[in-house]
Parts: structure tokens; C-alpha cells; sequence
């Protein structure tokens, strides 16, 4: 084993963050520490730093951390989207003053468990690393002053975390019992059709309940929308975008093991049909900006599996594009969320009424996030999309990505209605007025919707990353 | 192909959008409206290369090609035939023409306004150049949202209804249209357009993308069951929106079926044309029926639009020159007249604010110039000769009688209830019994005369002098047409083969699979 600093720049950095935030956690609370003042630039500083290992490849702690360019690539997206996640939370009106170093201590651990999970190959490091991003999120969400939905939340959060990582360890046990080996490398030479072995497959479907938990896919889905609606705001924005990114990642791996034909993509093909179009009618029916978003991740979970599904170089890169685009097109929509919602509040639709006015810039900035997320040109939505129906296409799942098309004219809808309230309706009396400084949040925000808007005109430079990504470990 | 240096269809193209972005920067409403008249014009100037279009060749023109996204095939690939050249310059003159029309009408946010106005245009010309599948369906897409905001924001009192009929209603169709899309580039292995028309697919192949496409373009001209969002979306529509959408959108769909499905899947359209052919006919007869009973003016134009869309569609699936032919100037005739009379409702609707014909009786007494301009819009609307649309309709009425003499016989109906509601329509416009007090109504004024003039000038020079345009499709046409007689001849050989050596084996029809 060669070990060099340099491979896992990324996680020491973020590890020194961590413990930065302990640090300030501990010191007396009195003291005015102004946590939210340097955090950002810490979280910014990490991105460039994802990008020195970027082409770096080799394999650490007994070969059970790898370090390939599909690792780094979702290190990277981690990176971006902990910075802007990062800088969402700054002024979060819900987050007692005394609190914020912890607040800030936990999302960072948790971003640095999701990195650990863009890297691990082995089950039980998965398992950790995944745990890890988990916990720090289980003490996060119940964080929302004198809110009794968010203790609910957060109990929610916990007690189906808790059952689904029982399964998934379960599940563990079944395939370290029938394979005998917990490294991805040895597991992708065993035989993982029903007919040869049973046990393995169940085992490996239960494992991947894990990060269906985490993906909010069918039929693991329930706590997304109650958990998103009880915490903060901002927490939600957190929930609902990065730990998708280690959850892909995970299951990118754990699906280049299977064979075309495996039942366990048919599993997952079915699992993306139902958690697509449930997600997409149930959002229909909800008045609640948060809730409309949860049931939006239920339909996208759904769409990302679509390119896994296809096991091939093109399926994996474009889920991983989609991914990303995914996380920046929620940031998007979060954003808008949180600054308009000066006091914390949940938003109602009816709160959106006469944003064009108030904050026209804000309203456009929506509008490009509630339209990618439908996936319309020219945004990075479409791109991705079309890059993962196309990567999709005969492999034995027309019907799949049939459905996705005509799952994307049913989203229409409710993230229409996002764009129809701030636009097309008038001013009510018990609106919200903008208290943010327009500037910060007119600049983040656009900063955010340009960057959707420039993946879907020029998309080149990231999806040929995410193709050489996923090259590597699928040639 | 003609290389001109200057990248002209880049540059009508992406003008609007530049301008779109200036606009932010503009704060007074009169200005943003000068300003855009200045860019329309601009545009209708840089559309100057335009005009040494070579008419005596199929191959497209201007052609820009770069490559987009290598590695998925995507390509910025533009160019223009015969077929779309026409479209392109009926798009950029529509735009003036919209500015000054909503000169008065438009009083609130007048900034998206004609921000959504530019934006339009801009996917409109796209769609219309495009000449990679999927550069194509990113501007086809891109020009719902702006659409949506025109109807939404500054439309009548039902808007929300409609306008969300219509991105509903269109947007289902397109994302079958994107599966079309996707299983084009994965079994023709290009997303170039030109490059796919040289390719033949299975029929099973056709079968189903042509049924794909044909749902999308079928709902956005609209034809006969999917029609119902064009009325409630025309009637709530400021005037601009109405004749962007009446001039401009609905020639998309059909433009689809020319550029898509005759040259793609040609076998497929031909078994298809029955089913095509009957229904273009119940648009025209329903159209028309309907419109007769309104008494909301855009109504009656909304349904006579579904009437007149009916016999480009027609036109197209007939599969001879003259059909198509008089289906390409219906097209642009319709867009044409349909646009004016949309123009001509606003016009008195800034006069009177009430659209019920009942509300407008016996105006010529007070606005002869007014009823001048209309009695020409609606002859031309039924097609009265020398008006440019009995050029279109005679067309598609010999290509009728030339391909099945009950085709034709079948529309004579539709031609008499055009001529029919039309008329109804001017009567009572012109001398019915004064419905209000008009004192202090003015006739039109110079704005008003301008933008009335425009059409008015091309009605009478097409339906007089239609040469000029005949030679611009003639050629494209001819090779359209003689390309599908080929390939549906070419199939029709191979099938003959496979039966006989498969009636030799014992083994059924091959088409016996589909029908299961």
C-alpha cells in the first residue's frame, strides 16, 4: 500500500473542518465566534482542493478506499454543493445564535461521510461511511427553535434510518455469507443471478435499501416529505441534495457488479417506475413549497435509476450527470425557499404570490430551478434527461423510459404551480417582505441558476468527466 | 451548399435573445417598446443574406455545423430549404408586427412582455433552422414557457385555465416526441436530420415514432380531438399572443410533419394517410361547424384556424406536388390572414374591451377604414379568389380531386361553412344594428393603419402574383415528394418479395405482429 497525502487532500481538509467546529463548539458560547462569517469560505476553499486529486488513482487502507476519478468526481460535487449548502445556512433565522457552531460542525461531518462513501469499495466501509453521514444528519434536523414538527421530523428521520440500516446490514450478513468477501472488486466476479445464488441476491437487495432510504426511492420514500416540511429550511435544502450525491455514487458501484439480465435490475427498474410516477401524483395534491420538493426527490430518485438500469459506460455517466444537475437544480429552488422565507416559516404556494414584484430576480431565478427540475430546454435538467432516456434505450427498458416521458408531462404541474404563484399571481396582504439583502441573495442565486442554465447549453465539460468517471469502472 | 461567411441563421436566431438581455437594463415601458421595434427591424435587416436563397436545388442552404457535444452526437447544426425559408421570414416579420399591436394593449410589466415576445421568436426561428433532432426539440420546447407567460400574465380573465391547458396539453405531446427522438438516434445512430432522411428504418420502427411524432405535432396544430386547448388559449390570449400562436406555433406542427414524418418514416405515413386524411377532414368540417356557432369573435377565428390547419394537414398527406404545395401556402397564407383578423379583434377590443360580435354591431359606420381591412381579411380567410388564400385551398382542393375524387368532395362542405361564418362575421360587423354608442370612437390611427397594411399587402400579392413563392418550394417540394415515392415504392418491392417467400415457407403477414 502506497499512502500519499495528496489522494485524500479532500477528506483531511474537510476532517480539519470538522475539528475546527469542535473547537469552536466547545469554547464558551459566550464569546462571538462568527461562525457564519468564515464558514463559507472554509467550505468554498474545499472545492478547489477536490479538484488537485482529481486525476489521481490508487488504493488505500487495506484496499478498502479507492481513489478513481468516479470517486472524485462525486468528491467534487460534494464539494460544490457543501458550499452552497453551506452558505444557504448562513442566515438561517431558525438557528439559535449558541448553536451554530454545532449546526455547522454536523453538516460538515456529514459532507465528510459522503466523501468517505464516494470512495469506499469494501461493504463495511460502505456501511460506516454511509452511517456516518447519517448520524450527523439524525442530530441536524430536529435542529429548528420551539418547532415541534422538527423534533417530529427528526424522530421520523431516525426511527426509519435506524429500521432501513438494520436491513441493510442484515442484508450484509446474507451476502458476506454467500460470497464470502466484502470487497466490490471480488463481489463483481461472483454470480449474482437468483439461480445460482438466492441468498446473495436477497442480501445484496436488502444492502441496497440503505441508499434507497437515502435516495428517498419507493417504497422508502415516507420520511422525505415529512422530514423536509419539519426541519428547517435550510436543513432540508442540506437533506434533499448531497447525500443523494453518495448514495448514486454507492449504488454505481454496487450495480457494475451486476450482469444485463440480473433480476436485481429488474427490481430496481420496477422501483423506478413506481417511485417516478407516485412521486410525481403524489406531489400533485400538496400546497406546501417543501413537501412539493420531497415528493419531487421521490420522481427523481426514480429518473437516476433509470441510467443505472441500462448497466452500461453511458447509463452510469449520465446518471452521475443527472445527479449532479439534480443537487444544483434543488439548491436552486432551496435558495429561492429560504430567502423568501425571511422568518423561517414553511413556505405555502400562496406565499410565492407576487414574487415577480417583490423580488423579480429571485422569481426568475425559480423559474429557471422549477423548470429544470422539469427538465425543459435549455437547462441542465434537459440535458441530463436526455442523456440518461438515450443512454436507457435498448436495453430491454423501453417501457421505463416511456414512462419517464410521460412522467415529465404529469411534473409539469406542480412545478408549474411553484412558477404560476410567482408569477401570475397578485401580491396577498399577509406577504412575506424580502428581508435579505437583495445582493447576496440575487447574487448566490443567480450564480446557482446560471450554473444549471451553463449544464444544459454547454454540458461537454462535466458529462465527458462523468463519462471518464464511470469509465472507470466500466470500461 | 452555400457558404455565405456571414452566419446569418446564428445571428436571427440569437439577435432576440441578445436583446432580451438588454432589456433588462431598460427601465421606461415607452422605451422597451421602441427598442424592440428597433431590434425587429434590425432583425428583418440581417435577414438580408437571406434573400439569395438558390431556388433550383433540394440541398439546404446557409447550413451552419458545429459540433456541440461530440460525444453524444449532439451538433449546432442549422439550415434552410424550401420548405422552411418561408417560415423563417413569415416569424421575423410576425415580430414588428406584434410590437406595434400591443403598442396600447399591454399596460402592465410591458418589460417581459416583450421579453417573452423576443424569447418567442428566437425558438420559433430555432425550430424552424434547426437541423439536428436535437436542437430542434430544445427550441420546440424552449418556446413553451414564454407562450405559457404570454397567455398566464396578460391574458383575459380565464387565463389560468388556458394557459395551463395549453403548456399541459403541449407538453405531453412533446415528451412523446423526445422518445421518438431518443429511438431515432439510437437506431439511426445520428441526431442530424439530413443525415437520418438517407436512412430507412423497419417498418415496425415507423410504425411506432411516427405514431410518437404524430401525436406531438398533431396536438400542437391542433388536429381534430386535440384541439380543445387552441380555443381557450386564443380567447384569453392578449392580441400579440394570439397572433404569435395563430401565425407562428401552429405552423410548427405541421412543419413537423413535413420535416419529420414524410421524410423518416415514409411507409408509415402512407399506411397512416387514411387515418391522417379523415381526421384532417373532421377538423375542417368540425372547424368549421363550430366556429359558426360563436359569438366570441376570437372564437370564431380559433375554430376557423382548427378548419384551416385541417386542410394543410390534408394537403400533406395526400403525397402529391399540388397537395403539398397548397399545404405549404396555406401554411404561410394562414398565418397571414389568421395573424390580421387576431390583429383586427384587438383593434376594436381596445375600442369597445368586448370581444361578443353582439357587442360590435354596424362599426362601418363609424370605422370604414376598420371594416375595409376586415372585409379583406375575411374574404381572404375563406378563400375568395385573388386573396392569397384560394391559392393554398385550390391547391390542396386539385391534390384532393388528383388523389380520390371523395377526398375532394368531402371538403366542399368545409370550404362553403368557411365562407359561410366568415361572412356572418363581417355582416355583423358591418351593418348590423349599432349595439353601443361609438361617439368618440376614432377609426384607425397611423399605428394601426401600419400594421394592417403589412398583411393586407401580402394578401393581395400572393393571392395576384403567387409566382415568387411557387418557385421557392417548388424545388424542395419535388424532392420531398419524389424521396417519399422512392422509399414507400422501394418497401413496397421488399414486402412483395419477403410475402411471396414467406407464403412459399407457410409463414403469416409480417404486419400481423403490429395488429395483436
Amino acid at each position: 500500500m502506497d499512502f500519499r497525502t495528496e489522494l485524500i487532500l479532500p477528506e483531511i481538509y474537510q476532517t480539519i473542518v470538522v475539528l475546527l467546529l469542535f473547537i469552536c463548539s466547545i469554547i464558551d458560547n459566550k464569546r462571538n465566534l462568527a461562525v457564519t462569517r468564515w464558514i463559507p469560505w472554509l467550505a468554498f476553499i474545499g472545492i478547489p482542493l477536490t479538484l488537485v486529486s482529481i486525476d489521481c488513482e490508487g488504493d488505500l487502507f487495506l484496499n478498502a478506499y479507492r481513489i478513481d476519478l468516479l470517486s472524485q468526481f462525486f468528491k467534487f460535487s460534494v464539494a460544490v454543493g457543501f458550499f452552497a449548502a453551506v452558505l444557504n445556512a448562513t442566515r438561517q433565522p431558525t438557528l439559535e445564535h449558541g448553536r451554530q457552531s454545532d449546526y455547522f460542525m454536523f453538516l460538515a461531518l456529514s459532507a465528510l461521510g459522503l466523501m468517505f462513501l464516494a470512495s469506499a469499495v469494501e461493504l463495511i466501509t460502505i456501511y460506516l461511511a454511509m452511517e456516518m453521514a447519517s448520524y450527523s444528519l439524525y442530530s441536524l434536523i430536529p435542529l429548528r427553535a420551539q418547532e415541534r414538527q422538527a423534533a417530529e421530523a427528526g424522530i421520523k428521520y431516525i426511527l426509519f434510518g435506524a429500521a432501513v440500516t438494520a436491513i441493510a446490514l442484515y442484508g450484509l450478513s446474507y451476502i458476506v455469507a454467500s460470497q464470502h468477501t466484502t470487497y466490490i472488486k471480488d463481489l463483481a466476479l461472483c454470480e449474482w443471478s437468483w439461480a445460482k445464488s438466492p441468498m446473495a441476491v436477497i442480501g445484496l437487495t436488502l444492502f441496497l435499501a440503505g441508499f434507497f432510504y437515502k435516495l428517498a426511492l419507493f417504497p422508502f420514500h415516507f420520511w422525505a416529505p415529512d422530514v423536509y416540511q419539519g426541519s428547517s429550511n435550510e436543513t432540508a435544502t442540506y437533506v434533499s441534495t448531497l447525500p443523494k450525491l453518495g448514495a448514486v455514487a454507492i449504488l454505481i458501484r454496487l450495480t457494475s457488479m451486476l450482469k444485463p439480465g440480473a433480476e436485481i435490475v429488474s427490481i430496481l427498474a420496477v422501483l423506478a417506475a413506481i417511485s417516478m410516477t407516485y412521486g410525481n401524483l403524489a406531489a400533485l395534491a400538496q400546497r406546501d413549497v417543501k413537501r412539493i420538493l420531497g415528493y419531487s426527490t421521490v420522481a427523481h430518485a426514480g429518473y437516476v435509476l433509470v441510467g443505472l438500469v441500462a448497466l452500461t459506460r453511458e447509463g452510469f455517466a449520465a446518471a452521475g450527470f443527472y445527479v449532479l444537475t439534480y443537487v444544483l437544480m434543488n439548491l436552486t429552488c432551496f435558495w429561492v425557499v429560504c430567502r423568501v422565507a425571511a422568518d423561517g416559516r414553511n413556505l405555502d404556494l400562496e406565499d410565492l404570490n407576487g414574487l415577480h414584484s417583490r423580488a423579480p430576480g429571485l422569481a426568475l431565478v425559480l423559474a429557471v430551478g422549477a423548470f429544470a427540475l422539469v427538465g425543459l430546454p435549455p437547462t441542465g435538467g434537459f440535458m441530463g434527461k436526455l442523456f440518461l432516456l438515450t443512454a436507457a434505450w435498448d436495453h430491454g427498458y423501453n417501457w421505463l423510459i416511456i414512462l419517464a416521458a410521460v412522467n415529465t408531462a404529469i411534473s409539469m404541474y406542480y412545478y408549474l404551480s411553484m412558477v404560476i404563484h410567482a408569477y401570475t399571481k397578485d401580491q396577498t396582504e399577509a406577504a412575506l417582505p424580502i428581508q435579505n439583502e437583495p445582493k447576496f441573495s440575487l447574487v448566490w442565486g443567480g450564480a446557482l441558476a446560471v450554473s444549471v442554465l451553463a449544464l444544459g447549453v454547454i454540458p461537454a465539460p462535466v458529462f465527458n468527466m462523468a463519462m471518464k468517471a464511470a469509465g472507470t469502472i466500466m470500461p | 451548399m452555400l457558404d455565405s461567411g456571414f452566419q446569418v441563421l446564428t445571428a436571427i436566431i440569437f439577435l432576440p435573445i441578445v436583446a432580451c438581455v438588454c432589456l433588462f437594463f431598460i427601465e421606461r415601458p415607452s422605451t422597451v417598446r421602441v427598442f424592440t421595434l428597433i431590434v425587429s427591424i434590425i432583425e428583418l435587416i440581417l435577414m438580408k443574406p437571406l434573400l439569395n436563397f438558390q431556388f433550383n436545388t433540394t440541398e439546404f442552404q446557409f447550413v451552419e455545423r458545429v459540433a456541440w457535444m461530440p460525444r453524444w452526437g449532439l451538433e449546432y447544426y442549422l439550415g434552410v430549404d424550401g420548405i422552411s425559408i418561408l417560415m423563417v421570414w413569415l416569424t421575423v416579420a410576425v415580430l414588428p408586427l406584434c410590437v406595434l399591436c400591443s403598442w396600447t394593449y399591454i399596460e402592465k410589466r410591458v418589460k417581459e412582455f416583450h421579453f417573452c415576445l423576443l424569447f418567442m421568436t428566437s425558438a420559433c426561428l430555432g425550430v424552424f433552422c434547426a437541423l439536428d433532432f436535437t436542437l430542434f426539440y430544445v427550441f420546440w420546447e424552449a418556446m413553451l414557457v414564454p407562450m405559457y407567460l404570454l397567455i398566464a400574465v396578460w391574458g383575459g380573465p380565464n387565463r389560468s385555465y388556458a394557459s395551463i391547458k395549453f403548456i399541459l396539453y403541449t407538453l405531453a405531446g412533446s415528451t412523446v416526441l423526445l422518445v421518438a427522438l431518443i429511438a431515432f438516434r439510437i437506431v439511426g445512430g445520428t441526431f442530424s436530420i439530413p443525415e437520418l432522411m438517407t436512412k430507412s428504418f423497419s417498418f415496425r420502427f415507423q410504425f411506432w415514432t411516427f405514431l410518437a411524432m404524430t401525436l406531438a405535432f398533431a396536438i400542437k396544430v391542433p388536429m381534430f380531438p386535440f384541439h380543445t386547448w387552441l380555443p381557450a388559449a386564443h380567447v384569453e390570449a392578449p392580441t400579440a399572443g394570439s397572433v404569435v400562436l395563430a401565425s407562428i406555433l401552429l405552423k410548427m406542427g405541421t412543419y413537423g410533419f413535413l420535416r419529420f414524418c414524410l421524410p423518416l418514416t415514409p411507409v408509415a405515413s402512407e399506411y397512416f394517410a387514411p387515418m391522417m386524411i379523415a381526421i384532417s377532414i373532421a377538423s375542417i368540417i368540425y372547424g368549421g361547424a363550430v366556429a359558426l356557432g360563436q359569438d366570441d369573435m376570437k372564437k370564431i377565428i380559433a375554430y376557423s384556424s382548427v378548419g384551416h390547419m385541417g386542410f394543410v394537414t390534408l394537403g400533406i398527406f395526400l403525397f402529391n406536388q399540388r397537395g403539398v404545395e397548397g399545404a405549404l401556402f396555406q401554411m404561410l397564407n394562414h398565418g397571414i390572414t389568421t395573424g390580421a383578423l387576431f390583429m383586427m379583434v384587438g383593434t376594436i377590443y381596445e375600442r369597445s374591451h368586448s370581444r361578443q360580435v353582439l357587442d360590435n354591431l354596424g362599426i362601418a359606420k363609424y370605422m370604414p377604414a376598420y371594416i375595409g381591412f376586415f372585409g379583406l381579411f375575411a374574404f381572404s380567410s375563406f378563400g375568395f379568389p385573388a386573396t392569397n388564400s384560394f391559392v393554398g385551398e385550390l391547391l390542396v382542393l386539385v391534390g384532393a380531386f388528383q388523389a380520390n375524387l371523395w377526398i375532394g368532395a368531402a371538403i366542399i362542405p368545409g370550404v362553403l361553412l368557411a365562407a359561410t361564418y366568415m361572412l356572418r362575421l363581417a355582416q355583423k360587423l358591418s351593418w348590423g344594428e349599432p349595439s353601443s354608442f361609438k361617439q368618440g370612437w376614432k377609426d384607425l390611427n397611423f399605428r394601426e393603419w401600419v400594421y394592417l397594411f403589412i398583411p393586407a399587402v401580402f394578401v393581395l400579392y400572393i393571392g395576384l402574383a403567387p409566382g415568387l413563392f411557387f418557385k421557392t418550394m417548388d424545388t424542395s417540394i419535388a424532392g420531398l415528394i419524389s424521396d417519399f415515392k422512392a422509399k414507400t415504392s422501394a418497401y413496397a418491392i421488399e414486402t412483395q418479395k419477403a410475402k411471396s417467400s414467406l407464403a412459399v415457407a407457410g409463414i403469416e403477414d409480417p404486419l400481423d405482429e403490429l395488429k395483436n
